[in-house]
């Protein structure tokens, strides 16, 4: 009999191309997703060493980081020279090279991570990689998913291969029911508030328990998400019949007697009864709270009922870091984060800019306004999301509460492009990312769901989305 | 790729924990398509003021630590994203080796592919090379990557691990692809194998 095995021992195992005597590993790539701005040097290489792209069947690319969230933004001057000449790269580089591609003009085009399991192309048991670290989201599907750099990208091109070694295996297991009000957001920012942002590294992450069964695949994928936030080289979670579900009859998975023979395989993909995890952490899903984030770093986490903390509550190399993120927030210890003003709200991102994330917004902002003063941004992941939306009615909500309804991209998750916040600004944002000046120069950033971003926008500050819950149809 | 085998050279210290690579060479620098004139930027936010001007206080702007080689830092240095003009910003300062408690996954490899040396040393020898750093151009630490030894101004020694391969590499100015393509027909056998075990991929 063969040892238990993990998830991830089981996929690393069945994409091991070459090992050598020290472990270091060639792996197979399946998919390899790619955007604008951390493929051009990759394309430069291989055309520089004439080497064609391996398997562009395999390869997919989306601009989405740079492009403008405008209505008319296929007009080329609306688009600063820069992220134009970014933009021009990849559709040449696509069609050089001969892989799949979605350009601004498409109602496909999004941000690459919703692109991806929308079009099917991210399926159970695969590896995925693309040169951006947010690629764990695949891995929502059981998929072995990872970010990579520039030179990673051109060897993938190149061979179609990753040189790897393989991480440890760390199981986080969210035990129970979550409370109403508490979502996949909450579960992922807790657990990084629980084990740090460098908690997982080294690791790949297996996130299970009853909680994380209970949510759909548009919450798994905010989860493993955020994976890369705790340190970890990947997180995923073992597909079940929602994943085949929702796999199915999307346009690039398997049809017919592939999807059956398909279907068999990835019923095998579990971890196995007593395999060995090098770590544990397990939280009980009814002890989590809606939380926000107050620092500037994503472990920075409190439960929404919190007051800021003072620098003196840390230790170690985090007084100082505490005391930088105090005054780099303008938060003063012990203040109430419910008395936390904010200035604007951005709904979106590759971890909350799907579907369900904004029906969630739109059920706190129906027949309500969002307060005065206060700038609420509305991201669409994908053109289809932003179709669908439009169709369920979510737009007209938005749009009647006051938000601007854009169109498709990773817009002021990471600033970019003109989505910005100005220096001083707070927002609530359902981005990843709280890092001095990721939404804009000082600009100031708290993280949290999409419910919860919607209540601060409605009063003008950080809100237990709990309290206007009862008043939801 | 440049090779890396000995260095003595001045050691900035960034005692800051959690530095990342938005603060390393922030989002609005990635819009380029090469690799090169990403020095001028590194630390862009704390090292200029919105007008341009230089922050007298921060480390890489005072005179001791212009020509800096080597950066002694807090620990998980390069987390976040995992925009390789975080190392390129790095290489074209002229950073050659970053020594830190701990790294970012993703960051450290992108290190390696460019010729820059990452030390992990545990947090009491990384504290004692702080304060040697922060004695300025007189205190030049020597990274030694074949004996794998870090050298303090006075003499200490710390020893460093390193993954053989990419210290092979590194040494050798090796470029992974062409090592890689060297094994193609090991490519070529798994491809055929996984057409009969994944035939829906
Ligand atoms: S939405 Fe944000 S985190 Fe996601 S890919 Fe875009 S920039 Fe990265």
């Amino acid at each position: 009999m063969t040892a238990p095995k993990t998830l991830y021992d089981k996929i690393w195992d069945a994409h091991v191309v070459d090992e050598a005597d020290d472990g270091t590993c060639l792996l197979y790539i399946d998919r390899h997703l790619v955007h604008e701005v951390t493929s051009p040097q990759a394309f430069e290489g291989l055309r520089m060493a004439k080497r064609a792209v391996r398997a562009p069947e395999k390869t997919i690319a989306v601009p989405d980081h740079n492009v403008p969230t405008t209505l008319g933004r296929e007009n080329p001057d609306q688009m600063p020279e820069d992220s134009r000449i970014q933009v021009a790269a990849l559709d040449k580089n696509a069609k050089d090279f001969g892989i799949h591609y979605y350009p601004v003009s498409d109602v496909r085009q999004g941000i690459v991570h919703i692109v991806g399991p929308e079009q099917g192309w991210t399926l159970p048991g695969m590896t995925v990689v693309c040169g951006d670290s947010h690629t764990a989201t695949h891995g929502a599907f059981g998929s072995l998913a990872h970010g990579i750099g520039t030179s990673e990208v051109e060897h993938v091109l190149a061979t179609q291969t990753l040189i790897q070694k393989k991480s440890k295996n760390m199981k986080v297991e969210i035990t129970g029911k979550l409370k109403p009000g508490v979502t996949a957001k909450d579960i992922t920012l807790a657990v990084i508030g629980a084990t740090g942002t460098a908690g997982g590294t080294g690791y790949v992450i297996e996130y299970c328990g009853e909680a994380i069964r209970d949510l759909s695949m548009e919450g798994r994928m905010t989860v493993c998400n955020m994976a890369i936030e705790g340190g970890a080289r990947a997180g995923l979670i073992a597909p079940d019949e929602k994943t085949f579900e929702y796999v199915k009859g999307r346009p690039h998975a398997p049809k017919g007697a592939a999807y059956e023979a398909a279907l068999s395989y990835w019923k095998t993909l579990f971890t196995d009864e007593g395999a060995h995890f090098d770590k544990v952490v397990t939280l009980k899903g009814e002890e989590i709270e809606p939380v926000v984030t107050w620092g500037t770093s994503p472990e920075d986490v409190l439960p929404i009922s919190a007051n800021v903390p003072a620098a003196s509550d840390f230790t170690g190399g985090k007084v100082g870091a505490a005391q930088r993120s105090l005054d780099y927030m303008g938060l003063t210890p012990g203040m109430k984060l419910t008395d936390v003003k904010i200035d604007a709200v951005f709904i979106g991102s590759c971890t909350n800019g799907r579907i369900e994330d904004l029906r969630a917004a739109a059920a706190v902002l129906k027949d309500r306004k969002i307060a005065e003063g206060v700038r609420c941004m509305v991201v669409p992941g994908s053109g289809l999301v932003r179709a669908q939306a439009e169709e369920e009615g979510l737009a007209d909500i938005f749009i009647a509460a006051g938000a601007e309804w854009r169109m498709a991209g990773c817009s002021m998750c990471l600033a970019m492009n003109p989505d910005q916040l100005a220096p001083g600004e707070r927002c609530a944002s359902t981005s990843n990312r709280n890092f001095e000046g990721r939404q804009g120069f000082k600009g100031r950033t708290h993280l949290m769901s999409p419910a919860m971003a919607a209540a601060a926008a409605v009063t003008g500050h950080l809100t237990d989305v709990r309290e206007m819950m009862g008043e939801m149809a | 790729m440049e090779k890396f085998t000995k260095l003595t050279g001045i050691a900035a210290p960034m005692p800051l924990v959690n530095i990342d690579t938005d603060m390393i060479i922030p989002k609005q620098f990635l819009k380029t398509i090469k690799r090169s004139g990403l020095g001028v930027n590194l630390f862009d936010e704390m090292r200029y003021d919105r007008e341009g001007n230089e922050v007298p206080d921060f480390v890489l702007n005072q005179p001791a630590y212009r020509e800096a080689e080597i950066i002694v830092a807090g620990e998980n240095f390069g987390c976040g994203s995992s925009r390789e003009h975080a190392p390129w910003a790095l290489k074209d300062f002229g950073i050659k080796c970053v020594i830190s408690a701990s790294f970012a996954d993703i960051f450290y490899n992108n290190c390696f592919k460019n010729g820059i040396l990452p030390v992990v040393l545990p947090a009491e020898a990384v504290t004692y090379l702080m304060d040697d750093a922060t004695k300025g151009a007189n205190a030049r630490l020597t990274v030694d990557l074949d004996k794998q030894v870090v050298t303090a101004s006075d003499g200490t020694e710390f020893s460093f691990e390193v993954d053989p391969f990419k210290k092979h590499c590194l040494m050798n100015g090796l470029d992974d692809i062409g090592l890689s393509l060297e094994k193609v027909s090991a490519i070529d056998a798994y491809e055929s194998r996984a057409k009969t075990q994944f035939p829906w991929l």
